[in-house]
């Protein structure tokens, strides 16, 4: 398990590679479907200062709140992939390091990791109370009202929030790996 | 009558939420075994567990995306659909507030989210009068990943060579599961209809989910299509996240429909790991709680 302190530098990403299992210490800042957007037709500064070598985490959350303060109920990874168009993107324009989500991304957004020097961490898909449990505090939300719960901009200080890179700043791909593989079994399978 | 209702029907979303079947989470254990120790896919599926755990002890939602809430609901003469719906929509806000179920309704054209998990389509509700007294009620809620890499094909799909035959049937089932990777939270439990049309596939597809994992179909052919596709899914080695490994899909529940002599729609459902569902039987105004579904009889409808 590698101890990543956010925000990072470009070298300590640039020495992951796949299989590497990652431990996260720091602010990350939720966004998914329309956070991406926004952040690509609209370019706001208020993310910036938590993006530039921060982290992304494609999650959703079940979220309540009690006299003003937010508590996290249930917090997992959303599927990447939806973010395809847009990720390569925004890593370059906020000089994000690293994006946790699941399933894998696609060649643009392996291409902007490597070229930026960047990582996707897939964080295991549905261990939403397991992964609640890492996260200290919230300690702020932008966008809320204007996109709701599951997808505003949630800030939360994490704890040892464990990951396993499977895209490195390498240009490698354990998706693209198992993804052959069983294209090969598949096309046994049919008698191709 | 109302308030028994309401009040059954959260406890079932509550229970479908925060707790996994005894059956699904069996079916993870043993997985967990099967995969090579330390690998990356026993250690996902370990995770699995002990996050399983966590969410029955907190009573928690195991996983954030609550879900489509689908409820197929027998009821008798003298409880209207009117009283019935009413319940599934007070006990789905109740929920919400609760911190049992994400809001989860969004405007397809606005896409404002309407806060409480209610709206056009949503929660959906499938209700059926029976002559007999007492309600039967099944629960399933089933997450956006797994069902964004759900699919149904029209054969002949000459592209993998399936004609309009049960290897056709096979193949085009095959093709959907190395199609999903990993994205669909594997390992997977997919419903599978033969024919029907493009709804009742999907449909029926879906409503096989709620049958226990241990079951097989009544009919023999359809057995061993669900051991076939069982075997060959897991030869894909696709893995627990997509990450590689043993496990890709958990079971195969199969079922089939008649069709139009010009149609033949081979439908899957694919459900992640996380298979929420929650079945209770209403007698006397007393809920009883199950394991399995009062309503779905093994094997199929
Ligand atoms: S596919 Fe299932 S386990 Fe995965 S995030 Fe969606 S609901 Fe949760």
């Amino acid at each position: 398990m590698k101890h990543i302190d956010i925000p990072v530098d470009e070298k300590t990403i640039r020495g992951l590679g796949v299989g590497d299992e990652v431990a996260l210490h720091g602010v990350i800042v939720l966004a998914r479907d329309a956070a991406h957007k926004l952040m690509i037709e609209k370019r706001p500064d208020f993310i910036r200062p938590h993006l530039t070598g921060g982290v992304i985490y494609h999650c959703g959350p079940i979220m309540l709140e009690k006299k003003g303060v937010w508590s996290v109920v249930s917090a997992g990874p959303t599927t990447s992939i939806r973010e395809e168009p847009y990720e390569g993107t925004v890593i370059a324009e906020y000089g994000v390091r690293a994006v946790i989500g699941k399933g894998g991304m696609g060649p643009k957004t392996l291409a902007a990791l490597k070229q930026q020097g960047a990582v996707y961490l897939h964080a295991v898909g549905g261990a939403a109370v397991y992964l609640a449990g890492f996260v200290r505090s919230v300690p702020g939300v932008y966008m809320l009202d204007e996109l709701g719960i599951p997808e505003a901009f949630w800030l939360f200080e994490v704890d040892g929030f464990p990951a396993i890179v499977t895209m490195d700043a390498r240009g490698r791909s354990l998706h693209v790996k198992v993804d052959r593989a069983s294209s090969r079994a598949f096309d046994a399978l049919i008698g191709k | 009558m109302r308030k028994i209702l309401q009040e059954t029907f959260l406890e079932m979303i509550r229970r479908a939420a925060t707790d996994l079947p005894p059956d699904v989470e069996g079916a993870i254990r043993r997985a967990s075994k099967a995969e090579e120790r330390g690998s990356t896919a026993a250690g996902a599926l370990g995770i699995l567990l002990e996050n399983v755990a966590m969410a029955r002890a907190e009573s928690r939602p195991m996983c954030q995306d609550t879900g489509t809430n689908t409820w197929w609901i027998h009821h008798p003469v003298d409880v209207t659909a009117g009283t019935v719906k009413a319940a599934v929509l007070w006990a789905t806000r109740r929920a919400v507030r609760l911190g049992y179920l994400r809001p989860n309704a969004v405007d397809s054209v606005t896409g404002e989210n309407s806060g409480d998990n209610t709206g056009v389509g949503q929660p959906v509700i499938h209700l059926e009068q029976r002559a007999r007294a007492g309600m039967a009620v099944d629960v399933l809620l089933k997450g956006g990943g797994c069902e964004n890499v759900s699919g149904q094909a029209a054969l002949p799909d000459f592209s993998i060579g399936a004609g309009r035959d049960l290897d056709g049937v096979r193949k085009a089932v095959l093709k959907i599961v190395d199609f999903a990777q990993g994205r669909g939270c594997a390992p997977g439990v997919i419903g599978v209809c033969v024919g029907g049309d493009r709804v009742t596939g999907y449909e029926l597809a879906k409503q096989q989910l709620l049958r226990p994992l241990t079951d097989r179909s009544p009919d023999r052919v359809l057995a061993r299509l669900e051991r076939t596709l069982l075997k060959e899914s897991n030869e894909l080695e696709i893995g627990p996240m997509g990450f590689g490994g043993k496990t890709t899909i958990l079971a195969v529940k199969a079922v089939k429909a008649h069709r139009l002599p010009a149609s033949f729609f081979v439908t899957v459902s694919y459900s992640c790991w996380s298979l929420r569902r929650a079945h209770v039987r209403i007698a006397r105004g007393k809920p009883t709680f199950s394991d399995t579904s009062f309503l779905l009889k093994a094997g199929g409808r």
